[in-house]
């Protein structure tokens, strides 16, 4: 590991100052320390935001508020949590292992790096890595590599449960940087790769994620996270879905369908929420509005099978959340 | 001399100041910045202290940021108060393993993926290999070595010896300090509820079902 200069920040306000000056925020460090490690990340400076008062969870007027520096596991576990939004527990708890759940902050998630082979192998070309160097997963190993969203440039997936379900959920997350706050949804954080896939957000230069908000909707209950992986725990999705469903007098009145593992950033379907609209909630009309989902869908050589598998994920995640009931 | 080279890993020559970025900034020559490199690693074997002071000597280059940091930092570790200084590279892993001689925690993936290096952190487990040392500044850390009563072993550990929890053991340290948060947590109601929040510990050897038998008998008995 390169070294570098650390500071412990105790405010906001001294972190974003920190950053002014050129330091990059650390938080858990389960992404960041590891890809320093691997020399992938090279900061020069440090500034430890660990100890800044952002590990709160609470519920406030029909919202979760969410501080940034919460960690999984406590998230996953706090009460309020599982009443208003049993969901982001059960995405939480897919994600990662108990011990890096201990450790790993919301924010830090939510700003994770692709887990796509070819950005860790120093020598390989990479455009996130090494803008303009060509994109090795195109005709090498990208089985795990993203169906929508994708470009000439960048094919990884997002490795985030927790963004799906936030994007599912219609989360809102405050930011504060050297010129002031700002609060929008957590969807609008990610950026497509474009030509562009080094630059992954849309913070701003000094930005630092204070919390992330999540509205409560009347039938939590019927909320569901569905990963698909290569194991039974602790691996990366190669397909995985959020669904939540409304349900009155046997009709889907609203839905709520993400998929994770398939797009460059966390995938909502609004096509799909709106061919669930006023139908019964059955197996046939759930596979008939997971054909929308294929809208624009664009496989690598090693991944066609996620073409197959995404609706089918779909499918068994909104049953899953139907069954709730 | 030895004892110098592992206070301070990043002035022993291995992480030497010459390919490195700013090094290599207009002004100082890759030849140079060797030089000033060279310059810090006869120090460091020769001086019992290394401080900031040698930082300043070498006016003449830019240095690399934080190469001559040294954070203090103290720990209770198994109910004993240590204080040191390190460099703010160092893991709690490299820091027990390298600083403090308490090599039962084990180095496996060094990445965050094998869990061989799991210790208790203010009672959470945690991977000591993606945990700077210095942002746990304070903290109480549990490892291995703090488990038994002097000869009277940890009930989770007797149960890995009675259920054949291992074959070559290299895992072991991590999975016995994980099955230890495990059943803390509540997490070992049945087996599996115990494989599944076990998952972050990978055992090569596969003695998996010893280790789920192991970590369900040490839940059922007395609560640790």
């Amino acid at each position: 590991m390169k070294s570098f200069s650390y500071e412990r920040a105790d405010t906001v306000s001294d972190a974003i100052a920190a950053s002014v000056r050129g330091f990059r925020y650390l938080a858990g460090g389960t992404t960041l320390v590891d890809l320093m490690r691997e020399e992938v990340e090279l900061p020069e400076r440090l500034v430890d935001i660990n100890r800044l008062p952002l590990s709160y969870v609470r519920a406030e007027n029909h919202r979760l508020l969410i501080g940034s520096l919460a960690r999984m596991s406590d998230v996953a576990s706090n009460a309020d949590v599982r009443r208003l939004h049993p969901l982001i527990s059960e995405t939480l708890v897919e994600g990662a292992s108990p011990q890096l759940r201990n450790v790993a902050s919301i924010g830090g998630n939510l700003l994770q790096r692709v887990r796509c082979p070819y950005f860790r192998m120093l020598d390989a070309p990479c455009n996130k890595r090494n803008p303009g160097s060509g994109c090795s997963a195109l005709q090498g190993l990208n089985v795990g590599t993203a169906i929508l969203g994708t470009s000439e440039s960048c094919v990884a997936t997002h490795p985030s449960d927790l963004a799906v379900t936030l994007v599912a959920l219609d989360a809102t997350m405050s930011v504060r940087g050297p010129n002031g706050d700002r609060v929008f949804p957590v969807a609008d954080l990610y950026r497509l790769p474009g030509d562009t896939p080094h630059i992954e957000h849309t913070l701003l230069p000094g930005e630092l994620i204070l919390e992330v908000q999540v509205p409560a909707i009347p039938y939590s209950r019927n909320a569901r996270y569905l990963k698909v992986r290569d194991r039974s725990s602790y691996e990366f999705a190669l397909v995985s879905a959020a669904a939540a469903l409304q349900l009155e007098n046997g009709v889907i009145t609203e839905a709520r369908v993400a998929a994770g593992g398939a797009g460059t950033i966390p995938w909502r379907l609004p096509a799909v929420e709106v061919a669930l609209h006023g139908k019964e909630p059955t197996r046939q009309s759930f596979e008939a509005a997971a054909e929308a989902a294929m809208d624009g869908v664009k496989p690598q050589s090693g991944n066609e099978f996620k073409v197959r598998l995404l609706p089918r994920t779909i499918v068994r995640a909104l049953e899953m959340a139907r069954d709730n009931t | 001399m030895e004892e110098t080279d592992k206070r301070k890993p990043g002035l022993a020559g291995t992480e030497s100041p010459g390919c490195s970025h700013d090094a290599c900034q207009p002004g100082v020559t890759r030849r140079e910045a060797l030089q000033i490199g060279g310059a810090v690693v006869a120090t460091a074997l020769t001086s019992d202290f290394i401080g900031p002071s040698v930082a300043q000597e070498p006016a003449t280059a830019v240095l690399e940021p934080g190469l001559y940091e040294s954070a203090s930092v103290s720990f209770t570790i198994n109910d004993g108060a240590v204080s040191l200084d390190l460099d703010p590279r160092m893991s709690i892993l490299d820091m027990l393993r390298e600083r403090l001689f308490l090599t039962g925690t084990k180095k496996g993936c060094n990445q965050g993926a094998c869990g061989a290096c799991t210790v208790l952190v203010d009672g959470r487990r945690v991977n000591s290999c993606l945990a700077l040392a210095v942002v746990y500044d304070g903290s109480t850390i549990e490892t291995i070595e703090g488990l038994a009563k002097g000869d009277e072993l940890h009930p989770l550990q007797s149960a890995f010896i009675e259920h054949d929890g291992f074959q070559c053991g290299y895992c072991t340290s991590g999975q016995i300090m994980s099955g230890v948060a495990c059943i803390r947590e509540g997490h070992a109601g049945s087996p599996e509820d115990i494989s599944y929040w076990m998952s972050g510990n990978i055992c090569r050897c596969g003695a998996y079902p010893g280790i789920v038998a192991a970590v369900q008998q040490a839940a059922s008995g007395e609560r640790t």
